[in-house]
């Protein structure tokens, strides 16, 4: 993996290295090459298996940490692309051209995140929240507790009863 | 005498850029929604096909009937308050989330499990496997039109959740693969209560070789149908039995061994066709290698030992900032957990892999097209899929 990594700082900026486990290394780079970088590990160094992309809320410090792991199934490793974006201004070059699976990805992450990838397809049809209007629910600074507060409860209209009281009530309506 | 003058291929006319032009007021088209509330669905989710008469031109998958939010909620949590909400990302095999999430856990706090209970975790993520393999047939079989199989193997099934029962006080939830180890070895007398289990679902997976995989309307209907291009298996994501179906030996235990599947002896069960049959065929002769792994793995589950590593006082639980990836082989392929930590007693993010992901939404969308509006069911019950995996 080492190897590999160096023959990638020599085309691509990578700025931090990470080598959690033998054959698993977290890489980052930015925002600009980062496609760049993806598809030449996808095209020459065998990467073709796309595992997941996701995203991670660092609210903390402005930014949003986009995930690519890829995964080489000749050599049995997995790489993970770091791509740190600004929160305020959550875009991303859409890679949807690379893996068919990779719509379905950006589509929730716009969804959940309010990541907007611009270009891919049906990125703006809900996925999973659909009628939903509130902000991007899986940031951090969506609180779930106040939403449901606020949106459900209390529940006009509803009315509770004693029940023996009530069943007096209905039994016995002349209180006999 | 019947003649077709129309060339099949022209319908329905296309835009420039290659979109179908569907005009729903033409007469021509139908659009109709099959779920979420329909017997050939597997769980919670819906089509949106637009037929023109009974060939599907367009499909749409709807999920989210499901959404619960697991992922935010374990944001919330602490690291063993997570353990009770993952089990219910996927229903029918709780237990791949628990290892996942167990060993995530482990791995960035630097827990090493103790050899027993890795065993133990092996010997139950088998069972989970084929458990969930049982409840498979009963679906794949009952979209063909054949009710009995599956009452046959949900009887089967039921005898493999006592066994779970005995294990861990659970049925369906088990929860007995804590962050560093798991929380009993086996009962007394255990194993030869689970050879009896073997030994009878064994003889129902004869019966149903021969009742279903020989029968004339099952082979007519599957074979040929819902084709998975090999080459489609990367672009797609395709893993486990849909993968192997297409002759492509993609099986975690296999490629990546975890646990003590390094120390089995096993062969991954490959197909040639792609097709709706190979892979139901696929899956049965998965579920003979379970029985077989099992049979090898209670014989060598140490009978007293170690079985759970020292780990910190769970509530005041804080793990150092990090990050990884854990995969395990599920029924319908590779299922991963990615989990973040940022040094406090709560989990950054944990994002959960499940392979219906990919298999329900983007695959289903492009399989259904030119597909018969009375196949679908059988087509989805052949990738395998669970909504809740989708949702999280």
């Amino acid at each position: 993996m080492k190897e590999l990594i160096e023959r990638l700082g020599t085309k691509f900026p990578v700025n931090e290295t990470v080598f959690q486990r033998d054959n698993l290394t977290f890489i980052t780079t930015d925002k600009i090459h980062a496609i760049e970088l993806i598809t030449h590990l996808r095209d020459y160094e065998g990467f073709s298996h796309l595992v997941i992309i996701t995203a991670v809320d660092w609210i903390e410090e402005g930014l949003f940490q986009l995930t690519y792991l890829l995964n080489n199934p000749k050599l049995k490793v997995d790489m993970g692309v770091r791509v740190m974006i600004d929160r305020k201004e959550a875009t991303m070059t859409s890679s949807h051209h690379l893996w068919a699976a990779v719509a379905t990805y950006q589509r929730e992450l716009y969804e959940m995140f309010g990541i907007f990838f611009p270009g891919s397809p049906r990125i703006k049809e809900p996925f999973i929240l659909e009628g939903w209007d509130g902000p991007p629910p899986y940031r951090r600074d969506f609180d779930t507790k106040k939403y449901a507060e606020d949106t459900y409860f209390p529940r006009p209209g509803r009315e509770t009863h004693d029940p023996a009281e009530h069943m007096k009530e209905k039994m016995y309506p002349e209180g006999s | 005498m019947l003649k077709f003058e129309n060339d099949r291929s022209k319908y329905p006319e296309k835009n420039a850029d290659g979109t179908n032009i569907i005009d729903l007021e033409s007469g021509k088209f139908l659009k109709i929604w099959q779920g979420p509330i329909h017997p050939g669905m597997t769980g919670n989710m819906s089509l949106e096909l637009i037929i023109q008469g009974d060939e599907i031109m367009e499909c749409k998958t709807h999920v989210g009937y499901l959404h619960r939010g697991f992922e935010k909620l374990m944001e919330r949590r602490r690291f063993i308050q997570c353990f009770p909400i993952c089990v219910r990302i996927a229903v029918p095999e709780p237990d791949f989330n628990e290892y996942c999430l167990a060993a995530t856990i482990e791995e960035l706090a630097g827990i090493e499990v103790p050899d027993a209970a890795e065993w133990m975790r092996t010997l139950l993520l088998e069972m989970a496997r084929l458990q969930s393999y049982l409840a498979w047939i009963g679906g794949q079989a009952g979209a063909f039109g054949m009710g009995i199989i599956g009452q046959w193997t949900i009887w089967a099934r039921d005898l493999v959740l006592d066994r779970f029962e005995e294990i861990s006080g659970g049925r369906i939830y088990h929860m007995h693969m804590p962050p560093g180890g798991v929380r009993s070895l086996l009962p007394y007398g255990f194993e030869g209560r689970m050879k009896d289990t073997l030994d009878k679902v064994s003889q129902i997976m004869v019966d149903v070789e021969r009742v279903m995989f020989n029968n004339s309307v099952f082979k007519k209907r599957s074979v040929g149908l819902g084709y998975i291009d090999p080459l489609w298996v990367e672009e797609y994501g395709i893993t486990g039995p849909n993968a192997r179906g297409a002759g492509i030996p993609k099986d975690v235990r296999k490629d990546y061994p975890y646990l003590k599947y390094g120390e089995l002896d096993f062969e991954v069960s490959l197909g040639t066709d792609s097709d709706a049959f190979t892979r139901a065929d696929v899956r049965r002769r998965d579920i003979l290698t379970t029985i077989d792994l099992i049979r090898q793995i209670v014989e060598r589950v140490p009978k007293n030992g170690e079985f759970m590593a020292e780990v910190p006082n769970v509530l005041h639980w804080k793990i150092p900032k990090g990050e990884t990836y854990i995969r395990s082989e599920c029924t319908r392929g590779e299922y991963g957990y990615y989990t973040v930590t940022d040094g406090s007693g709560y989990p950054r993010r944990i994002n959960v892999r499940g392979p219906s992901y990919t298999h329900a939404i983007a695959l289903m969308e492009r399989m259904a097209i030119n597909l018969n509006i009375s196949d679908t069911a059988g087509v989805m019950s052949s990738l395998h899929t669970y909504p809740p995996e989708v949702e999280r």
